[in-house]
C-alpha cells in the first residue's frame, strides 16, 4: 500500500485487541486456504488426492504433475501440455499492454496540458467505453476480426485488448498528468519546446509510477481475460486461461486434480509474480482508477 | 491552452493541430469499436438475426420472447441474488478488515497482501480452485469426515438450490480484498484531528465510526459500489470454470445467457437483446457516477 | 509607440468578455506591474503577453512587431513562474539551458551564458543539483536564471514572491529591484500584494473586473487614486473612506460631518476645484489615507493645511514605530496613525490633527474621483 501508516488516535482495550487479531488471522487463513490446497495437492500423485486429505502435506512428493500440465497433458486434442498456450498469451499480453500504455499517455498527456473544447466529453466517451458489457460488442466484433482478416489470430487479440484498455490506461495518466504543474508545460512552450519534445523531456521522466500502474494493471488485466480469448481465438492463439479451462473441465478420461492445480498455478504464476514484485503500485493504481474516478 | 487559430503563425497552428491528431486514433477506435458496435448490436436485436447477423427487422420481437423466456427469467433472478450478496458482503468484510486493519496492527504489511493477492488472479483459476474445494466428493466435505466430522455436510455447489451461493462465496473471496484496500486507503485519508477532536468530545470507539469515521467514507462505498456492481453484471469468467451455469440453470447468469443464445444456440436476435438489457442496467449505474465524476473536476 | 504595445486588447471566453478594452503602452526600462484581486484579469492579461493565451480582438506588439498568433518561444520573452515552474527532472545547470538548446545554441555558448548568470545571481554552487534540493529562495533564483539566460525583450513576472515566506520575500524585492537597475530590462510584474507593485514599479496598472481602473505611477495612484476601488485596494491600512456633506461660504469650501460625540465637524478643503463646488449641498465620499490623520505633534509640518478636530478614541494598536488608532467619524470606522509616543487611550477624548493637503474627494454615484 501507498498510503503512510497514519499516526492512530483509536485506543481499544486488550480484549477487543485479541478478537480483532483472531479476526483478521482468521480472514488471512480464509485467502491463503485455495492456494495452499492447490500447492500441496499438486505435488501428490492422483491416487493420493482421491483416497486421501486435502489439507495434507503429500506422503510422497512428485512434481510430475507439473511436467505434465507443461508439457504433456491434453489440453483439447493434443498432448501439448499448457506450454504453447502460455506463449501465446506472452505473444498477445506485450504488444497489447505496451501500445495502450503508449498511447494512454499521449491521450492523458493531451486532455490535460493542451485541453480544447469538448475535451470533457471525449473523455467521458472514452471514459464509458471502459465500463461497458463486454457481451455487447461480442458479435460485430467477431464479424470486424473476420473482415479484418484477424479473425482467431494473436494481432486480433491484441487489437482487442488495446481497444478496450486504452480507456484505462487514459484514465490512469489524466489522473496523474492532471496533478503536474501545467506552469512546467507553459515554460517549456516560452523555452520553445514542441509538443512532443515537452512530452518526452518534461512529462515522461515523472512518470515512472504512473507507467508501472498502468503496465501492471493491463498486465493482469489481458492475461487474465477469459472472454475475448474464449470468443475470437482459435488452437493457435488460445490464451492460457482458455487453456486452462479447456484442460480442467474436459469431459473425456480421469480427473487429474493434481495435473489441473500445477495448470491453475501456472496460469496465475505471471500475475502473481508481478503483483509480488510491484504489488504496492498495484494497489495504488487500483484505487487511483476507481477512488479517484 | 487554446493559442489563437487565425492568423497564428505555422508553429502555433501545428501544436493547436497535434495534440487533436494524437487523440485521434483512440478515438476513431472507441467511436468504432464501442459505440459504433453498440449501436449495431441494438439493430441485430430488432433482427431475426441466427446463426448470422442478418437484416429482417422484426421489431420488438426479440425482447418480447426474452421476456418470455424462463431460462432468461432464471439468470436474471440469478444476478439479483447474485448481486446483492457478493455486493453487500465483499462491503461488509472489506469494511471489517480495513477498520481492524487500521488499529496499529503488528504484521499489517504482511496481512495485507494476503487480503490483496486473489485480485491478481484469473476468474479461470479462482474457479478451478474453489470448484474443487466444495466438491463434497473429494474437498472440504471429504476433508471433514476423513477428521471424524461424519454429520459435516457442504454440498452447496452439487444443489439446484445453494449452487449461486458457491458463487458468491468464490466471488467474495476474489473481491473482498480489493475492497479493504479502498476503504482503508479512504479510513488512512481522514483527518486525525478530527478523530483527536471526537475524542475530547468523549465519543466511544462505537460512536467514533458510527458517527465520525464511516459517514466520511462516503467515496470509498460509492466507488466500491460502482466497481462490485459492474464486476458483478459482466461476471461470466467465475460461473464458467466454477459451475458452468449448472446445475441445470441454476447459476446462470445474463452473461451466460447472452453467450450461449449467440453462440451455440444460434440465436442471435435473442443474444443481441440480451445484451442490450445488460449495456442499459451499467448504464443506469455507471452514466450518472461518471457524470459526477467529470463534472466534478471540471 | 512604446516598447511594449498592448492596443485595445479584449479576452472572451465564450461570451464572457473577462479583459475589456486593455491599453497600456509600456517603454524601454520600464517595471510595469500588474495589481488587483484575484480574477481581476491580471494574469490572463500577461499570459497573453506571452502568447500562452489567445488574444480575442485588439493587438500586442513588442517592438513594433505586432505578435497575436506568435509562437510564445519566437516572441523573444521570458517568463517567472508562481511555482518557479522548474523540470524536477533536470539538474539547474540545464534548467537554465534548456531554452538556449531549443534554440539550437551550440553548446559552448549555452555553456558561457550558464556561468555568466549564475555568477550574476551566485547560484554557480548549485548549477549540479536537481530543483527538489533546493529551498524557495534558491528556486527563485534559479528561476530568474532561466528567464535572464535568454536575454530576452521582456521579463514576464507571475506573482513570483507568493510562494515565499515573509522575510525572504522582502529580501528577493529588493534583489529583483536591484537586478532592474542594474540590467536595465523591461520587466511586467503581476502581483496582488500592493506593496510589492509601490515599490517594485515604476508603473502600476491596477486591474479590477477585467478593467484597469487606473494606469500611473507608484506616487499618482497613491496619492490620487482615480476612483473608490483603487483608493481602497492600494494602502495599508486602507485609506479611510468617509461620507460628508459639501457645504460652500464664499470661497471655502467645507466637508461636514460628525465625530462620535454627535457633534458636527467641518474640515475646509485645501484647494477646491470647480467639479468640487458643483456638489454643493450634496454628499460625498472624502479619502484620507490613516497618515494624514495623526496627534497635533505628529502633523506634517509642510503641509499648509491642517485641521484639529476632538474625537473619543475606541482602540489603540501599537506597531512599534507608530500607533493606529480608531475613531468612529461620519458613523464609520476611521483609522489614524499617531507617532508611537503619542498621550492616546482608548474610551478618551483626544485631538486629531487632518492633514487636508492629502484629502480625496470621490462622487459616491460614479465612485470616480472628484477633479
Amino acid at each position: 500500500m501507498a498510503v503512510a501508516s497514519a499516526e492512530n488516535a483509536v485506543r481499544t482495550g486488550r480484549f477487543t485487541r485479541t478478537f480483532i487479531y483472531l479476526f483478521l488471522l482468521l480472514f488471512a487463513l480464509f485467502y491463503l486456504m485455495p492456494l495452499l490446497v492447490m500447492i500441496l495437492n499438486s505435488l501428490k500423485p492422483l491416487a493420493e488426492i482421491r483416497g486421501g486429505n486435502m489439507l495434507a502435506l503429500p506422503k510422497q512428493w512428485t512434481i510430475e504433475p507439473w511436467l505434465s500440465a507443461w508439457s504433456t497433458a491434453q489440453v483439447g486434442v493434443e498432448p501439448t501440455g499448457l506450454k504453447p498456450f502460455f506463449w501465446n498469451s506472452i505473444k498477445m499480453v506485450v504488444p497489447a499492454v505496451v501500445l495502450s500504455t503508449v498511447m494512454g499517455a499521449l491521450n492523458g498527456y493531451v486532455l490535460t496540458k493542451w485541453r480544447f473544447r469538448g475535451d470533457t466529453i471525449l473523455f467521458g466517451l472514452m471514459l464509458f467505453a471502459c465500463f461497458i458489457p463486454f457481451q455487447i460488442v461480442l458479435i460485430p466484433m467477431a464479424r470486424v476480426l473476420g473482415l479484418l482478416g484477424l479473425a482467431g489470430s494473436t494481432p486480433g487479440l491484441v487489437l482487442v485488448h488495446l481497444v478496450y484498455g486504452v480507456g484505462f490506461t487514459t484514465l490512469y495518466f489524466r489522473n496523474y498528468y492532471a496533478a503536474f504543474p501545467t506552469e512546467l508545460v507553459r515554460a517549456a512552450q516560452i523555452d520553445g519546446a514542441g509538443f512532443f519534445r515537452i512530452f518526452w523531456r518534461i512529462l515522461l521522466p515523472s512518470s515512472g509510477p504512473i507507467v508501472v500502474v498502468s503496465v501492471i494493471w493491463q498486465f493482469t488485466n489481458i492475461w487474465n481475460d477469459f472472454l475475448f480469448g474464449a470468443s475470437f481465438a482459435d488452437l493457435d492463439s488460445m490464451p492460457m486461461t482458455v487453456a486452462l479451462n479447456n484442460l480442467v473441465s474436459s469431459s473425456t478420461g480421469v480427473k487429474e486434480y493434481n495435473v489441473h492445480f500445477a495448470g491453475a498455478i501456472l496460469a496465475a504464476l505471471p500475475t502473481l509474480l508481478v503483483y509480488i514484485v510491484a504489488g504496492r503500485y498495484f494497489v495504488r493504481g487500483l484505487m487511483a482508477g476507481s477512488v479517484k474516478g | 491552452m487554446a493559442l489563437p487559430s487565425a492568423r497564428a503563425d505555422f508553429k502555433t497552428r501545428l501544436q493547436n493541430l497535434i495534440p487533436k491528431l494524437v487523440l485521434s486514433p483512440s478515438l476513431a477506435m472507441v467511436l468504432v469499436f464501442v459505440y459504433g458496435f453498440i449501436i449495431f448490436t441494438v439493430y441485430l436485436s430488432f433482427t431475426d438475426s441466427r446463426i448470422l447477423p442478418s437484416f429482417g427487422w422484426v421489431g420488438f420481437e426479440n425482447y418480447d420472447k426474452l421476456f418470455r423466456l424462463r431460462h432468461w427469467d432464471i439468470a436474471v433472478a440469478n444476478l439479483a441474488v447474485f448481486a446483492s450478496l457478493y455486493i453487500i458482503i465483499s462491503t461488509v468484510i472489506g469494511l471489517s478488515l480495513a477498520i481492524f486493519l487500521d488499529q496499529k496492527i503488528r504484521g499489517e504489511g504482511f496481512l495485507r497482501p494476503i487480503y490483496l493477492y486473489p485480485m491478481a488472479l484469473s476468474f479461470i483459476v479462482t474457479g478451478t480452485a474453489w470448484k474443487w474445494l466444495l466438491d463434497p466428493g473429494i474437498g472440504l466435505e471429504h476433508t471433514m469426515h476423513l477428521w471424524g466430522w461424519a454429520s459435516f455436510k457442504f454440498d452447496w455447489i452439487k444443489n439446484r438450490d445453494y449452487a449461486i451461493y458457491t458463487v458468491v462465496l468464490a466471488a467474495v473471496w476474489q473481491s473482498s480484498g480489493f475492497v479493504m484496500a479502498m476503504f482503508l486507503a479512504g479510513l488512512r485519508g481522514i483527518d486525525n484531528e478530527i478523530l483527536k477532536a471526537a475524542q475530547m468530545d468523549g465519543a466511544s470507539n462505537w460512536n467514533l465510526y458510527r458517527r465520525i469515521i464511516i459517514p466520511q467514507l462516503r467515496p470509498a462505498f460509492l466507488s466500491a459500489f460502482v466497481i462490485l456492481s459492474h464486476l458483478a453484471i459482466k461476471s461470466y469468467d467465475l460461473v464458467i470454470a466454477l459451475t458452468g451455469g449448472g446445475p441445470g440453470r441454476a447459476t446462470e447468469l445474463p452473461a451466460t445467457f447472452m453467450y450461449s443464445y449467440t453462440f451455440t444456440r444460434n440465436q442471435m436476435g435473442i443474444g443481441a437483446s440480451s445484451a442490450v438489457m445488460m449495456l442499459m442496467t451499467i448504464a443506469a449505474i455507471m452514466v450518472p457516477y461518471l457524470y459526477a465524476e467529470l463534472k466534478e473536476k471540471s | 509607440m512604446g516598447f511594449l504595445d498592448i492596443n485595445n486588447v479584449t479576452k472572451s471566453y465564450g461570451s464572457v468578455e473577462v479583459l475589456h478594452q486593455v491599453d497600456i503602452s509600456v517603454e524601454e526600462g520600464e517595471f510595469l506591474v500588474l495589481v488587483g484581486p484575484s480574477g481581476c484579469g491580471k494574469s490572463t492579461l500577461l499570459n497573453m503577453i506571452a502568447g500562452l493565451e489567445g488574444i480575442s480582438s485588439g493587438e500586442i506588439a513588442i517592438k513594433d512587431q505586432v505578435m497575436n498568433g506568435v509562437h510564445p518561444s519566437k516572441r523573444n520573452i521570458a517568463m517567472v513562474f508562481q511555482s518557479y515552474a522548474l523540470y524536477p527532472n533536470m539538474t539547474v545547470g540545464q534548467n537554465i539551458t534548456f531554452g538556449l538548446e531549443m534554440h539550437g545554441v551550440p553548446k559552448p555558448e549555452r555553456q558561457k551564458a550558464m556561468n555568466d548568470v549564475a555568477k550574476l545571481l551566485q547560484i554557480e554552487p548549485l548549477l549540479a543539483r536537481k530543483p527538489g534540493q533546493l529551498s524557495g529562495g534558491q528556486r527563485q533564483r534559479v528561476a530568474m536564471g532561466r528567464a535572464l539566460v535568454r536575454n530576452p525583450d521582456v521579463f514576464l513576472f507571475d506573482e513570483p514572491l507568493s510562494n515565499l515566506d515573509a522575510k525572504l520575500r522582502v529580501d528577493m524585492r529588493t534583489e529583483i529591484k536591484k537586478l532592474h537597475q542594474k540590467l536595465g530590462t523591461t520587466i511586467v510584474y503581476v502581483t496582488h500584494d500592493q506593496i510589492e507593485a509601490m515599490t517594485l514599479s515604476t508603473r502600476i496598472a491596477v486591474m479590477n473586473g477585467g478593467y484597469v481602473q487606473q494606469l500611473g505611477t507608484p506616487k499618482e495612484i497613491y496619492d490620487t487614486p482615480a476612483n473608490l476601488f483603487v483608493a481602497s485596494f492600494m494602502g495599508s491600512p486602507s485609506m479611510n473612506l468617509i461620507s460628508v456633506g459639501v457645504k460652500a461660504e464664499g470661497d471655502t469650501i467645507y466637508a461636514e460631518t460628525d465625530n462620535s460625540e454627535g457633534e458636527t465637524i467641518r474640515l475646509a478643503f485645501a484647494q477646491p476645484s470647480a467639479a468640487l463646488k458643483a456638489h454643493d449641498g450634496r454628499q460625498i465620499t472624502l479619502g484620507i489615507r490613516p497618515e494624514a490623520i495623526t496627534d497635533p505633534e505628529g502633523a506634517d509640518r509642510n503641509s499648509r493645511h491642517i485641521e484639529t478636530i476632538r474625537n473619543m478614541v475606541e482602540v489603540t494598536e501599537p506597531a512599534g514605530s507608530d500607533t493606529f488608532v480608531a475613531s468612529t467619524l461620519g458613523g464609520k470606522e476611521c483609522i489614524a496613525r499617531m507617532r508611537a509616543d503619542a498621550d492616546v487611550g482608548p474610551n478618551r477624548i483626544a485631538d486629531f490633527a487632518i492633514n487636508m493637503e492629502k484629502a480625496v474627494p470621490f462622487d459616491p454615484a460614479t465612485e470616480a474621483r472628484i477633479v
